[in-house]
């Protein structure tokens, strides 16, 4: 049985300013390039991203600007962890959270990012403590290409 | 400058253009406002031609506008919504309640 690795990480830290939000995104599709997905799947990673990366900027530190950790992980199998920690105030009720349409934010939110998040990656675990901060971990495999052997 | 507007006969169309996240979506949200302010459209085109990303911030700024015109019985229609974008409003369930062309 073939066992499966991780082949390639990239971490990268940056402030919790929104301003970093195309940054992280256009970051991950660079890294995940080295794949060759597809544009439709770049296009979804991107979304992910864009979705995990502003909840934290947006709820994570809500007197200050803190700091954002996105690390990238590529494995043999064509899959791609995508980790997004930061050290802010916490999810008081995660499954709350995850509800669509539930936001805490201000109505420039639509309380529909984990909902995207939950259905553009094939897995997602949401892992946080109040006043230590949260993980959101997600993970997807890319569609095999022509030519090669997975 | 993320929207460019033109009015004729009560008809709003405006263009968005460039990554509508949550960046964005603050001065885009204002720009709206004094433009459906200025104008008051009974009709509201939004032409989405030129978007070159969008999350679930362009689904907040799209769900305002559409309750704005509701609020006056007026009609939303988006039209030409690259793939990406198209999958955003998909996921979110907006292709069941607002007119997509």
């Amino acid at each position: 049985m073939l066992s499966i690795s991780c082949t390639n990480e990239v971490t990268i830290q940056f402030l919790s300013r929104s301003s970093n939000e195309g940054f992280a995104r256009n970051a991950v599709a660079s890294f995940v390039a080295q794949l060759d997905p597809t544009l439709d799947e770049i296009g979804d990673i991107k979304t992910a991203v864009s979705e995990a990366v502003t909840n934290a900027i947006v709820h994570a530190y809500p007197e200050d600007i803190g700091k954002i950790m996105l690390r990238i992980r590529l494995y043999s199998d064509r899959s791609i962890e995508i980790y997004v920690k930061d050290w802010g105030i916490g999810i008081d009720d995660i499954e709350k959270a995850k509800t669509a349409m539930f936001t805490t934010g201000n109505d420039e939110r639509s309380g529909m990012g984990f909902t995207i998040m939950d259905s553009f990656m094939d897995k997602l675990k949401v892992v946080s403590k109040r006043g230590k901060g949260t993980v959101i971990t997600m993970r997807r495999r890319f569609s095999p290409r022509l030519g090669t052997t997975l | 400058m993320p929207i460019t507007c033109t009015s004729s006969d009560r008809t709003l169309h405006a263009n968005l253009t460039g990554d509508i996240d949550h960046h964005a979506a603050k001065d885009l949200i204002e720009q709206f406002e004094i433009q459906m302010d200025r104008y008051v459209p009974k009709n509201l085109i939004i032409d989405c031609t030129g978007i070159t990303f969008m999350d679930s911030s362009g689904i907040a700024v799209i769900l305002r506008l559409w309750h704005r015109m509701n609020a006056n019985e007026g009609t939303l229609s988006v039209q030409n919504i690259p793939k990406q974008p198209l999958k955003v409003l998909r996921a979110a369930g907006l292709d069941k309640i607002i007119t997509f062309e």
